[in-house]
C-alpha cells in the first residue's frame, strides 16, 4: 500500500448525498478477479449515457477537474454494498482522498486498507468547500500528519482520525503482517476456547 | 446515599448482548488501537473473495482455520438452464472459487450441491449460524445472521483476506443502539414492512457506527425467518450489524440442524445462548422506538430504502422537506423513478415482479406469496419470477406444491441464487421498467441500468403481480378470508 501524507489537488465536487457503492461501481463490473482496472468504470452510469456517450453534465467529465485526487461529497458516502471494488475504482481512477460529513462503516474501513484517506468534516465545512469548488477549480492541501485540510484562500479545517489507521496510512503498512505479530495471543485464545 | 452508590455499581455491570458477545471475542486489546476480534464463522462467495485468495498466494500465506470457513456460489449463478453459464467472466469467477476452495481446503456448496443457495440463507439453514458467534462475510447483508443473537457483519475483500490468514479482525468497538418495536403488527403487515418503516422513519444513516438490538413485543412475536428479514436490512439503516436476543424460538429453530451442537451438548449450548441476553438495566448509547400498530404494508418509491411509505399514502412533495439537499434528493429520485410528487402509490403500474433474495426468499416468504396468488393469474403486462433462496428452500416448496401454484398463476419458477436482487446474472430488469421486488435495495441501476425498483414484502409483490399495479394486500387477503 502506498503511504499517504500530503496531498495537494483541485477538489472534485460531487454534489450528492447517500452516494452508494452501487453507483461508485456498478455490478456488471464486479466479475473481475483482479484488484486493478476498475477506474474506467467508476460512476459508470453517471459518467456515460445509455448509448455509451459521455454525460457532459457529470462532474467527472468536466475537464477543469482532470487529474484531481480529492473527491468531496455530502453525507453518508459509500453506503450499501460492502464491495471493495468501490474503493479500488476510486483509487484506480486517481483519487487518494474522499471528504464528506459522514461515511458508511464498511466503505470507511475499506478505504484504510487501500491507502485512501476518508476525511470527515462538518456539514458546514463540506458545504463551504463544495460551494467554492463547484464553479471554478479550487485547490485543497490535505496534511494527514497535522490532520488538516486547507483551502487555497487560507481556510484551514482540522479533522479527527483514528490513530491506528493514521499510522497505517502514513506508513503504508500491510495490516496482515502486523497481525501476525499477535500470533501467540491468537493461539492462546483458540486454546482457551477449545 | 450508600444505597444509591450500590445500585449504580450494579448498573455499570449490566451489559447488552452486544457487549457480551464482543467482550468474549477480544483476542487482544490496547489503548489507542481497535480490538483484535476473533471470528467464529467466515462465509465466502464468489464475487468478493478471488482477490483475497490471490493475496494469500502472492504472500505465500495459508488459511488459518479452513474449518471455520464455508463457501457457496450465489451472486453470479444463473437461475435457469443450469449448469450452463453463458457469461464467460461470471464462469471464470465461479471456477476461481472452486479452485480456491480446493487449494485452501475450504468446504464448498457448489452449483451442483444440494446445499447451494444464497449464503445468508444457507448459513442458518445448516445450523452454522448460532447465537453468540461472530460471523463475517464479504457481503453487507451478513447482518441477516444477527437474527440468532450473533454479531454478524459485512466486510471488504481486504478484511476477507485478513480473516482467512489470521481468523481475526481489528475492529473499533461500535456503539450500541436499541430499536424497540412496541405493540403488535396488524393483519397483513410483515417483518419486511417493519424494517422498511424503521428505515423510513429514522433514515438510512441512523445506524452508522452502531450495532442494533431489536427489541419489543412485535419482534418477540416473529418467527426466525421473519427475524432474519429484519436483521438483513440493518445495513440499509447504516448499522454495522443488527441482532435479536435468542429465545425459545431461536433454540427450537436450531435444534437438530446439521452443524448445530447435538444431544446434551445442544442443551448446554442453549443455556449459554439464553444467558447472552441483555441484562436488565444495561444502557444503550441510543434508543429508538416505533409503534408496530401504526405500520402498514410498505412500498418504496425512491432510490434508497428510506424513500418509502405505507400503501395508503402518497409520494411526498418537495414542500414536505426543509433542506435543499433533501428537496433535490427527492426531485432526482422521482425523475429517475419516473414518478410525480403527490402521486398515490396504488396508481403505480409495474412490469416485473421478483420474489427472492436473502431478505425474502425463505419458505415462509414463498408461502405468503403463494397464498395471495393461489388460483389467480399474473397480470398480462407483468413478468414475474420466483427465485428460492436455496436448493433446500426450493425442494421444501416443491414438496408442498408451492411451485405449482406459482407456475399455474404464470410465474416462472427458478433455481436458487441472488438473481434479480443485484442482477449480476441474466435476471435483469430493462431500462425504464418497474419491478415490485422483495429484495433490499432500490438504488439506481441496482436491478439493471435504468431499472426502477420498488421494495415490498412477498405478499405485496404477489398482489401487485396479479393486479399489475400496487394494491393493499390486506384488501385482497381479507376477501380471501371471507
Amino acid at each position: 500500500m502506498e503511504p499517504i501524507n500530503k496531498i495537494v489537488s483541485v477538489l472534485t465536487p460531487l454534489d450528492k448525498n447517500n452516494v452508494d457503492t452501487d453507483q461508485i461501481i456498478s455490478k456488471e463490473f464486479l466479475k473481475r478477479i483482479e484488484r486493478t482496472g476498475f477506474g474506467e468504470f467508476l460512476f459508470y452510469h453517471w459518467r456515460f449515457n445509455a448509448d455509451g456517450s459521455k454525460n457532459e453534465d457529470f462532474v467527472l467529465n468536466d475537464p477543469r477537474f482532470d487529474g484531481s485526487t480529492i473527491l468531496v461529497a455530502h453525507d453518508n458516502f459509500g453506503c450499501g454494498s460492502s464491495r471493495e471494488h468501490a474503493p479500488w475504482a476510486i483509487l484506480d481512477y486517481g483519487f487518494r482522498v474522499v471528504i464528506a460529513p459522514s461515511f458508511a462503516d464498511i466503505f470507511h474501513n475499506n478505504c484504510f486498507k487501500n491507502g485512501i484517506l476518508p476525511i470527515k468534516l462538518t456539514v458546514a465545512e463540506v458545504d463551504e468547500f463544495l460551494a467554492k469548488g463547484k464553479n471554478a477549480p479550487y485547490q485543497l492541501t490535505v496534511n494527514l500528519e497535522e490532520q488538516t485540510v486547507s483551502g487555497e484562500d487560507g481556510t484551514v479545517y482540522s479533522f479527527d482520525i483514528d490513530p491506528y489507521y493514521k499510522k497505517m496510512l502514513l506508513n503504508g503498512w500491510d495490516e496482515i503482517s502486523l497481525t501476525f505479530q499477535y500470533e501467540d495471543q491468537i493461539a492462546a485464545y483458540e486454546k482457551q476456547r477449545a | 446515599m450508600n444505597k444509591g452508590n450500590g445500585l449504580e455499581g450494579e448498573t455499570i455491570m449490566a451489559k447488552t448482548i452486544i457487549e457480551k458477545i464482543w467482550d468474549q471475542h477480544i483476542v487482544y486489546e490496547e489503548q489507542g488501537k481497535p480490538d483484535l476480534l476473533y471470528i467464529d464463522l467466515h462465509l465466502i462467495h464468489e464475487v468478493t473473495s478471488p482477490q483475497a485468495f490471490e493475496g494469500l498466494r502472492l504472500a505465500n500465506r495459508k488459511v488459518r482455520r479452513p474449518d471455520l470457513c464455508f463457501a457457496t456460489m450465489d451472486h453470479n449463478v444463473p437461475t435457469k438452464n443450469l449448469p450452463v453459464i453463458n457469461d464467460p467472466i461470471a464462469k471464470k469467477q465461479i471456477m476461481t472459487l472452486e479452485k480456491n476452495c480446493e487449494e485452501f481446503g475450504i468446504q464448498l456448496a457448489d452449483m451442483s450441491h444440494p446445499d447451494q443457495g444464497i449464503v445468508h440463507i444457507i448459513g442458518p439453514e445448516l445450523g452454522l449460524t448460532q447465537p453468540g458467534k461472530t460471523i463475517v462475510c464479504g457481503d453487507s447483508h451478513t447482518s441477516t445472521h444477527g437474527a440468532f443473537g450473533a454479531i454478524a457483519f459485512g466486510i471488504g475483500t481486504s478484511e476477507v483476506e485478513h480473516v482467512l490468514s489470521t481468523q481475526t479482525l481489528w475492529q473499533n468497538k461500535p456503539k450500541t443502539m436499541e430499536i424497540r418495536v412496541t405493540g403488535k403488527i396488524g393483519f397483513g403487515v410483515t417483518a419486511k414492512d417493519i424494517i422498511l418503516a424503521i428505515i423510513s422513519k429514522f433514515g438510512i444513516g441512523v445506524g452508522t457506527g452502531h450495532i442494533v438490538e431489536y427489541t419489543g413485543e412485535a419482534i418477540r412475536g416473529l418467527s426466525m425467518e421473519e427475524r432474519m428479514t429484519i436483521c438483513n436490512m440493518s445495513i440499509e439503516a447504516g448499522a454495522k450489524a443488527g441482532l435479536i436476543g435468542p429465545d425459545e424460538t431461536t433454540i427450537e429453530y436450531l435444534r437438530g440442524r446439521r452443524y448445530a451442537p447435538q444431544g446434551q451438548e445442544f442443551e448446554e449450548a442453549a443455556e449459554r445462548w439464553l444467558a447472552l441476553n441483555t441484562d436488565e438495566g444495561a444502557q444503550f448509547d441510543q434508543v429508538l422506538e416505533i409503534n408496530a400498530e401504526e405500520i402498514e404494508p410498505f412500498v418504496t418509491w425512491g432510490t434508497n430504502p428510506s424513500m418509502g411509505s405505507g400503501i395508503s399514502a402518497k409520494i411526498p412533495t418537495t414542500a414536505d422537506y426543509t433542506s435543499e439537499t433533501e428537496k433535490s434528493g427527492l426531485r432526482s429520485a422521482l425523475e429517475y423513478m419516473g414518478l410525480e410528487e403527490g402521486q398515490p402509490l396504488t396508481s403505480i403500474d409495474i412490469q416485473h415482479v421478483f420474489i427472492g433474495s436473502c431478505t425474502n426468499a425463505r419458505l415462509s416468504d414463498l408461502q405468503a406469496a403463494a397464498d395471495v396468488v393461489n388460483g389467480k393469474k399474473v397480470h398480462p403486462s407483468v413478468t414475474a419470477i420466483v427465485v428460492p433462496g436455496s436448493r433446500t428452500v426450493k425442494k421444501q416448496a416443491e414438496d408442498i406444491g408451492l411451485d405449482q401454484i406459482f407456475i399455474d398463476a404464470g410465474f416462472e419458477w427458478r433455481e436458487s441464487g441472488c438473481s434479480m436482487c443485484l442482477a449480476m446474472n441474466d435476471d435483469v430488469v430493462p431500462a425504464g421498467e418497474r419491478c415490485a421486488s422483495t429484495s433490499n435495495r432500490n438504488f439506481e441501476g441496482r436491478q439493471g441500468a435504468g431499472a426502477r425498483t420498488h421494495l415490498v414484502s412477498p405478499s405485496m409483490a404477489a398482489a401487485a403481480a396479479i393486479a399489475g399495479h400496487f394494491v393493499d394486500v390486506r384488501k385482497i387477503s381479507a376477501a380471501v378470508h371471507n
